[in-house]
């Protein structure tokens, strides 16, 4: 297996005991630990160089700038595009809802079609009904194959000229199923529509190259990279963010200012009002560092690893149902799964009994939830810090719930 | 006992497994419906109440076992009740659940217990995120019973 194992000292939490036990931490797919690099840079901003950006001609603002700046053009390089294509988001969410209000807008009208799979998680599915309330657009749905990866062979009906966006998941934050990225970004661009990739499950466990994607717009989270909170992206081509129109107004997006109007920054700025988060911006920039240091290919490889090794073990305890596709190159390290009767909350209790941290429930896709039947799942999640006793210890503390529950 | 042995005692997976009472009640019942968003659990509760007393009762209930069985259990005592010794209990069983009780023992000896089957709950005070599963069956049929007085 990839041995990534010197890397966990990176990572100061990976000490903590969690009721006695230490801390067996299955739960990146919500939210990822933090490196001390991403914590000192962070620091050393607010200690060294705190100022607000693009504000004033003084030493400090001018290296504070140089710091959030020097951070896009990491993150921009991280996917291979360049850093006036990229805009710093609150996270995915936000990233998504700017796509929908500002390009949305002012582009959809009565009766267009928003087509999008039934795996995406709340944050690709509701800033597209509210835009369709605005704007009498409708959502329309690619269902699943058998092993839960999105059939596209329904296309045929669904992708008409009236479709004017297609919006899609990189990576299901619930199945782990990867998204079928060439063939909606072709659908899209077949009927004139745009893309809008969701990136948030994608973007931290492959390499990824926007030149390759073929999508006009990206969005992702940085906590889900080692990041903090608080921080994301939106990549866009050139000429969509040049049509999208700002969500918010305000300082630092202005070009000019008159009683009645104003002019726009150029892209990126016209979309980042207000003060922005800037030490989250520099801890973004230190956690693609440390990716690009380990490398995004020896991270997905080793999550491929631990991903079949995890399906395996899981695999040998009866009354286990796993959701999500099996073959390990259709999908990631997010595996849920479903034990006999023992309803995941339960199962998320028992294992923290014994310091493993998974997670429980609808997993913010409650429309997936009703198109499996099922209430909920529990989730375990890897990352490049995973390492396989964890799966073993999380299938031990798995049959202890077997027994707590009478299951034979 | 471990805290999971506590809490996830031979009772409660009983009434997890049989839940009683189950579903709905025909004609025109007082119906409450109860939720926790953050983790899906639901329960719906019927019930019947005349000259100010619970006739009949029906759940449909979906989530986790302290969830369900809580909701069941409930189920097990409300009929023959009235208005005011059902809100009683339900104050009760808030008392029990309360945090700041956590560290009483269990007395296993007490004679005819009040609560009866609902002791055996206890066992989720030790796990605080777990207490709004217990309580959901009591928060839906406290807002039946406000039906009862409007
Ligand atoms: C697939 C997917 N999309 C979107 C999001 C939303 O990300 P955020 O909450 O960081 O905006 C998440 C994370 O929960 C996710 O897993």
């Amino acid at each position: 297996m990839t041995d990534l194992r010197a890397l966990r000292s990176d990572f100061p939490i990976l000490d903590r005991e969690i009721n006695g036990h230490p801390l067996i931490y299955l739960d990146s797919a919500a939210t990822t630990q933090k490196p001390d690099s991403v914590l000192d840079a962070m620091d050393e901003y607010y200690r060294l160089y705190n100022a607000n950006v693009h504000r004033g001609a003084h030493t400090l603002a001018t290296e504070a700038t140089e710091l959030y700046e020097g951070s896009r053009s990491k993150v921009a390089r991280f996917i291979g595009a360049e850093p006036d294509q990229l805009v710093f988001t609150r996270g995915t969410t936000t990233a998504i809802n700017y796509i929908a209000y500002g390009w949305g807008l002012n582009h959809l009208k009565e009766g267009d079609k928003i087509l999008v799979t039934i795996m995406e998680h709340h944050a690709n599915l509701v800033p597209w009904q509210l835009i369709s309330r605005y704007t009498g657009a409708e959502l329309v749905y690619l269902e699943l194959n058998d092993d839960l990866t999105v059939d596209t062979s329904t296309l045929d009906q669904v992708l008409t000229d009236d479709v004017a966006i297609v919006a899609f998941s990189g990576m299901s934050n619930v199945t782990g199923a990867l998204g079928p990225i060439d063939v909606l970004a072709e659908a899209a661009r077949s009927v004139g529509a745009i893309s809008v990739l969701d990136g948030a499950q994608l973007v931290p466990h492959t390499p990824v190259d926007v030149a390759d994607l073929g999508v006009d717009f990206l969005a992702f989270s940085a906590h889900k990279m080692l990041g903090p909170t608080g921080i994301g992206a939106l990549w866009g081509k050139p000429e969509r963010l040049e049509e999208m129109e700002p969500t918010e107004g305000g300082g630092e997006m202005i070009n000019t200012v008159e009683r009645n109007e104003s002019t726009w920054a150029p892209v990126p700025h016209k979309f980042e009002a207000g003060t922005p988060p800037i030490a989250e911006a520099i801890g973004f920039g230190a956690a693609v560092d440390y990716l690009d240091a380990v490398g995004m290919d020896t991270i997905a490889a080793h999550e491929r690893e631990i991903t079949a090794y995890t399906l395996d073990r899981l695999s040998e305890i009866p009354d286990l149902t796993i959701y999500g596709p099996r073959d390990v190159t259709l999908r990631g390290s997010a595996v849920s799964f479903e034990l006999g009767d023992v309803h995941p909350h339960d199962i998320a209790t028992i294992l923290d009994q014994d310091g493993i941290a998974v997670r429980a429930g609808h997993h913010c896709a409650r429309p997936l939830m009703k198109y499996l039947k099922i209430p909920a799942t529990a989730r375990a999640s890897f990352y490049l810090y995973n390492v396989p006793e964890e799966v073993d210890a999380l299938v031990e503390s798995l049959y202890k719930a077997r027994k707590l529950f009478g299951l034979t | 006992m471990t805290g999971l042995d506590e809490l996830y005692r031979e009772v409660i997976l009983d009434h997890y497994r049989n839940p009683r009472r189950q579903g709905k009640l025909q004609g025109d019942p007082i119906h409450a419906e109860g939720s926790n968003p953050s983790c899906g659990d639901e329960f719906f509760l019927d019930l019947f109440v005349e000259d100010n007393v619970v006739t009949d009762a029906a759940m449909r209930g979906l989530g986790c076992s302290i969830s369900q069985a809580s909701g069941s259990m409930m189920m097990d005592m409300i009929v023959g009740k009235s208005v005011e010794e059902l809100r009683e209990l339900i104050q009760k069983f808030k008392v029990m659940m309360s945090i700041s009780e956590g560290d009483s023992p269990i007395d296993e000896d007490r004679p005819g217990s009040v609560l009866g089957d609902l002791e055996a709950l206890q066992g989720v005070r030790k796990f605080p995120v777990r207490i709004k599963c217990a309580d959901l069956a009591w928060a839906t049929l406290s807002e039946a019973l406000d039906q009862t007085t409007s």
